[in-house]
């Protein structure tokens, strides 16, 4: 995993009397405390993590912790009082007025809450803003830009205006704009929180379905805990300025790092409510006793995944195959999918409370295997589902 | 308390100022030029124009710029007010004092907009130049035909001088509010995906900022007009010099029929130029 963006005691004091501030911070003196003795407002207090290159990292907190001005700092917009950004190892910091444009223009793009379409553009104008500013050819820009808005799911509104569409398509049209200059970061801030339910969801489920083929650098920001779970590869929590707690979303469901944390998970309460039986989706298996290694290889590409369950006839579960393994049986010709199939599968039974999945499911890459009691298999529950299920969507398959 | 202050010579010293500045006699020649180039230019394609086309063109302009909505009060407006004019004997006037107008509009936009654009840039600017717009606005008008003449003499282009310090104010101000309403986020928006600094002025601040700044630009229009009787007492011709004329022989009547040509003018301007700032948005 390389580390696209790593961010270095980074910090932002608003106000005056800034040297004064500094130095109490380092003396781990309070944002009260300091606002307190000089005036001057601490918006992000020595922030230290790292964002690996693809992978989507939430940012919460209360209003007012700081997030705002941390995704702020990433892109220079907000200039940091102190501290270190490092895109691709290179210090954002030392960069001239001059780089750190050409870092804007091809390194990362932002996404805002309130869309921030320009009125006075047509959407597919809009879309191009990035390119145009590059000084990219209007053809090619009209190009990239129609087929970003096509990605979003856009068809067909390249001419109208901002005010014309509805928020959700809106939206749309800040995500296009950011994928059409082709950045390897996004920036997000509270990209989704003006919209609707329902909006929002379908654009969380835009977003992750883009990034299955984009492995974008996500930065995402928001104060929905359900977002987060459902969307991010790993979370971090802010408070007054100070970073709380990182790890990925099991990590802080199981580990609250404090008080403050455990607050925000609260409502995850619901877990106890919800049993296997809710998350559990449809495995796909072979037979045993009568499909070999070629059949399963071949329902495995079918359903693109990587491994698959296996049965007997009287539908008892026996283990699972790994794709790897099956394919190293076809190569050496050898008809006995038994050999290679694996039993060290986490079991449990349809009545089990998530809440108590929840830990052993973070500790191994295997779905777990529903079993009745006569040991049949009923259905598998993937790690997703779990979270899934946590953040309020049942799973039925 | 007070008489033990001598009174300052602030006076003399503004004299002095003047009496200083008035050794550039060159570049105010220059000045003089080229103002008066504007001037003759206008005045020379007026002239070219039969009234009747004339009249046309601004029914035509008008019928256009407030197209789909067909606004006949406005047009019958023009057509009779225009015709009224002519009426009187006051076209070359009125011409006259659209130049003057429209010249002094013309210059007061090409300083204003880029000073009120330093304004919305810079806080300080912004600070140095509201007073200084305020004094602008709030000096008596007739101040300003004293050094106008020292420095540019008799006749048109002391007039228009005198006009664009007038006017000019409400352009400046509206170019720096209109580009500091622009909200937040789209400047956010602009400097995020790694605009220059021109770059957002023109294609994001600028035109967010289109309707207030014309709305400055109408407002400068209608001072400089507002300036015309008094410009006329320093020899710029046109409607001014008839209501200046009328009230020095005590004629109440010529002195209405040119007021009344004025405030025709003036309408039928700031309808049109109304109707375009609606037009572009
Ligand atoms: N321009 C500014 N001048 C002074 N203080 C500021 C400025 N911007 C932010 N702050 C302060 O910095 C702190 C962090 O603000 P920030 O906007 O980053 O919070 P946030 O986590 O994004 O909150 P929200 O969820 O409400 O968006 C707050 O205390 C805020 O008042
Ligand atoms: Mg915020």
């Amino acid at each position: 995993m390389t580390t696209k963006v790593e961010v270095k005691q980074l910090t932002k004091i608003f106000g005056k009397r800034i040297p004064k501030a500094k130095e109490l911070l380092k003396e781990h003196k309070s944002k009260a405390e300091i606002l307190e003795a000089t005036g001057a407002t601490v918006g992000v207090d020595q922030a230290n993590f790292k964002v690996n290159a693809g992978e989507i990292f939430v940012i919460m907190g209360l209003s007012g912790s700081g997030k705002s001005t941390l995704i702020r700092m990433i892109n220079r917009l907000i200039e940091p009082t102190d501290g270190q950004i490092l895109i691709d190892d290179q210090d954002l910091m030392t960069l001239d007025k001059k780089a750190l444009l050409e870092v804007r223009r091809k390194k990362m793009s932002m996404v805002f809450q309130n869309f921030a379409l320009f009125p006075n553009r047509t959407i597919l104008e809009n879309t191009g803003y990035g390119l145009e500013v590059q000084g990219v050819e209007k053809t090619v820009r009209d190009k990239k830009s129609h087929d970003a808005l096509e990605l979003v799911g856009l068809h067909g509104y390249d001419n109208e205006y901002p005010q014309q569409l509805s928020g959700g398509m809106q939206q749309r049209v800040g995500l296009a704009r950011a994928l059409a200059n082709d950045a390897e970061i996004l920036l997000m801030d509270e990209a989704f929180s003006a919209l609707d339910p329902l909006n929002r969801k379908d654009m969380q489920d835009e977003l992750l379905d883009l990034q299955e083929t984009m492995h974008k650098t996500i930065i995402f920001i928001s104060h929905d805990l359900n977002e987060a779970l459902r969307i991010g590869d790993r979370i971090m929590i802010m408070r007054d300025g100070e970073v709380v707690q990182t790890g990925t979303p099991e990590e802080i469901l199981t580990h609250p790092a404090n008080h403050y944390v455990e607050r925000f998970i609260e409502d995850v309460d619901r877990t106890k409510l919800l049993t296997a039986a809710n998350v559990m989706i449809r495995p796909n298996t072979v037979n045993i006793d009568k499909d070999g290694p070629r059949i399963a290889i071949r329902r495995m590409r079918d359903n693109d995944i990587s491994s698959i369950y296996v049965i007997d006839s009287n539908r008892k579960f026996v283990g699972f195959a790994d794709a790897d393994d099956v394919i190293k049986l076809i190569q050496d010709n050898n008809p006995d999918l038994r050999s290679v199939v694996q039993t060290n599968v986490p079991e449990t039974t349809a009545d089990t409370p998530v809440r108590d999945l929840i830990e052993k499911i973070s500790t191994t890459p295997i779905p777990f295997a529903v079993l009745d009691d006569q040991h049949r298999l009923v259905g598998i529950i993937v790690r997703g589902a779990v979270l899934g299920a946590i953040a309020g969507n049942e799973v039925n398959a | 308390m007070l008489p033990l202050i001598s009174q300052l010579p602030l006076a003399d010293w503004i004299n002095e100022f003047v009496d200083w500045l008035t050794q550039f006699t060159g570049f105010f020649n220059g000045i003089t030029t080229g103002i008066g180039a504007v001037v003759d230019l206008f005045q020379w394609f007026f002239d070219l124009l039969p009234q009747w086309l004339f009249i046309l063109i601004i029914l035509g302009l008008t019928y256009w710029a407030t197209r789909p909505a067909r606004k006949w009060t406005l047009l019958g407006f023009e057509l009779l007010g225009l015709l009224l004019i002519w009426n009187l004997g006051f076209w070359r006037d009125m011409t006259q004092t659209l130049t003057l107008v429209l010249t002094s509009s013309l210059i007061a936009l090409i300083i204003g907009i880029p000073l009120g654009i330093l304004m919305a840039k810079s806080k300080t600017f912004e600070a140095i130049m509201k007073p200084i717009l305020d004094l602008m606005q709030t000096m008596p008008a007739f101040v300003y035909l004293i050094p106008a003449v020292a420095f540019f003499g008799i006749g048109m282009v002391p007039g228009v001088i005198a006009s664009v310090i007038f006017a000019m104010p409400p352009t400046v101000r509206m170019t720096n509010l209109g580009i500091r309403q622009v909200p937040a986020d789209l400047i956010e928006a602009a400097d995020s995906y790694g605009s220059t600094g021109w770059q957002k002025l023109i294609k994001v601040q600028l035109p967010l900022a289109k309707s207030t700044l014309m709305a400055g630009v109408n407002q400068s229009m209608m001072l400089a007009l507002s300036m015309v009787v008094i410009a006329s007492m320093i020899g710029a011709m046109g409607l001014g010099t008839q209501v200046y004329f009328a009230v020095g022989r005590n004629d109440a009547g010529s002195g209405f029929t040119s007021g009344l040509a004025i405030v025709i003018l003036a309408i039928i301007l700031d309808r049109m130029t109304q109707a375009f700032n609606k037009k572009k948005n």
